[in-house]
């Protein structure tokens, strides 16, 4: 018995079990792919090769920003094909490209003021407060709430909403009001940077400190520490001062 | 007392003087106005179209925003506010099956709306709550000599059901104005639509309007025009430029939101009732009468 389990043992290391398999479909045709596998990863086990719509692979660039079904739900639902694990019978498609409008500007020319908006992106306040592209949004913002606060003027708030957004288009595609909701939020985000946020002082201060040469001797340094030290000199670092 | 405060987007855009006026005159009255920590455009325009739902999320997903502050009353300045979010209310507290396909539209929120919320204009704080009698009595520096003709428009009186005084001949802006110490003018057209929306798309249409109405209040000696509806405030006072090139005889009148004269008469700084943003500027008028130090 006791040699019968440590063989038993032995085999499970040296075979790897073979991974479960699922069905789905993709774009309306069935496949059996691995269970525990994400959508990017079923359709390239599925044979599909991935030029657009697919990115960083890790969740942050948002370009593999996807819509599917789930059979037990009428809903259409929306997520990052890298991130969104399968489902049994899942109904998957591949978006490449979000064909939406997007304004040219030139920010020097603009005001941070209610009326760029209505001006470049007039459609936001077409806004109906649905929430739809909230629903949508796989970083999980306030989406609706961060157009909101654009159609009353409040552009810091839009770009404290708006901070994590990842520009992957879902908002804009489901949204009945057809407010291109990524990059209204660019724009806002963009008009606070220049015009609205607070401007480090020391910023001035330092620059002419780096010109005067007040830091060479100690880039020089740096130059031939080690890495033990170098990591060390990092966790002691002094963090902006506000 | 404190009340949960509905702004809406033209009080914090072009109607920053209503609302600047309004929270402080309300807080030396005793009542903390609280802005609602989260709310959407209320709608703008009640929709009649019956089945029109969508156009009713947004005045009822405020409502939800009022039971998420733990409150049952919201209080809103801007008429056309007020109007939207009452009349939205008075339909879903009268059709459960809207109600609840709208709560269903909002699935995502953690409250339900089931008809709770009390939806309030200022004016009925001001008479109702606090009184125009205290009123009169916290007030320092009575509007004594100013005459005043009030504007009601449409959207505080009409349609009966949702107004909260009588829709042909009400008296409220006229009670408040008596409060401050103002003599109200009495005029056939405080009641007369001002074109509304038309001022975006037929802006004739509206000077005529506009012409018509404070000539008439001009004509009964009024030397300012009070009233609750930036969109009336914006047809009535920013439309005097084009209503003088179009009759050259016009003569300008300053408009008021109702809250700057009584910022104004309860001898609160200046600033908050920020004359600056009226378009046609009131404060040569209020030196005449000596309400203001020098311009």
């Amino acid at each position: 018995m006791e040699e019968n389990k440590s063989v038993m043992k032995k085999e499970e290391k040296t075979q790897p079990q073979k991974a479960k398999m699922i069905s789905l479909y993709i774009m309306g045709k069935k496949y059996e792919v691995p269970e525990g596998s994400t959508i990017m990863g079923a359709l390239e086990y599925a044979g599909y090769q991935l030029k657009r719509g697919c990115g960083c692979r890790e969740g942050f660039c948002g370009a593999c920003a996807t819509v599917y079904r789930t059979t037990d739900d009428y809903k259409i639902k929306t997520g990052l094909a890298c991130q969104t694990v399968v489902v049994p019978n899942m109904y998957l498609a591949q978006i490449p490209f979000f064909p939406a409008n997007k304004a040219l500007y030139d920010l020097n020319e603009l005001e941070p003021s209610i009326s760029t908006f209505q001006e470049v992106y007039p459609e936001t306040f077409r806004c109906v407060s649905c929430n739809t592209c909230t629903k949508a949004c796989p970083q999980d913002l306030e989406v609706m709430d961060y157009i909101q606060a654009l159609i009353r003027g409040d552009i810091a708030q839009a770009a404290d909403l708006s901070f994590d957004c990842i520009m992957c288009g879902l908002c804009a595609a489901r949204c009945p009001a057809e407010i291109v909701q990524y990059n209204v939020a660019v724009l806002a985000r963009r008009l606070y940077g220049k015009y609205l946020s607070k401007k480090g002082e020391y910023l001035k201060s330092r620059l002419k400190e780096i010109k005067e040469h007040k830091y060479d001797k100690e880039i020089e340094e740096f130059m031939h520490m080690d890495r033990e030290s170098i990591k060390k000199k990092y966790y002691a670092r002094d963090i902006e001062k506000m | 007392m404190k009340i949960s405060y509905f702004p809406g987007c033209t009080l914090k855009t072009m109607a920053k003087n209503f609302e600047d006026s309004a929270i402080a005159s309300l807080s030396f009255l005793g009542i903390e106005m609280v802005e609602l920590p989260r709310w959407n455009c209320c709608g703008t325009v009640y929709s009649l179209t019956s089945d029109d739902l969508i156009h009713q999320v947004a005045p009822i997903r405020n409502f939800i925003r009022v039971k998420e502050a733990r409150d049952t009353r919201v209080v809103a300045l801007c008429s056309m506010c007020y109007h939207t979010l009452k009349r939205a209310n008075k339909l879903v507290k009268e059709d459960k099956e809207k109600l609840d396909k709208l709560n269903n539209l909002m699935y995502r929120e953690d409250v339900k709306y089931n008809g709770e919320v009390e939806v309030l204009h200022l004016l009925e704080i001001l008479k109702n709550e606090v009184g125009f009698n205290q009123v009169s009595k916290k007030v320092k520096m009575p509007l004594k000599g100013l005459k005043v003709a009030p504007y009601y428009g449409c959207l505080l009186l009409r349609p009966p059901e949702v107004g909260f005084d009588d829709p042909e001949s009400p008296t409220i802006l006229k009670d408040f104005l008596e409060s401050v110490g103002a003599e109200a003018i009495d005029y056939p057209y405080e009641t007369e639509c001002c074109g509304s929306y038309n001022t975006v798309v037929n802006v004739n249409l509206v000077v005529e309007r506009a012409y018509d109405i404070l000539s008439f209040a001009i004509s009964q000696k009024a030397e300012a025009i009070v009233l609750s509806c930036p969109l009336c405030g914006f047809n009535l006072d920013n439309r005097q430029k084009e209503i003088k090139e179009k009759f050259p005889d016009f003569k300008s009148v300053p408009v008021f939101y109702f809250t700057q004269l009584l910022a104004l008469s309860l001898g609160l700084d200046e600033k908050v009732c920020r004359f600056e943003l009226n378009f046609i500027d009131p404060r040569p008028l209020l030196k005449s009468k000596h309400l203001i130090g020098g311009v």
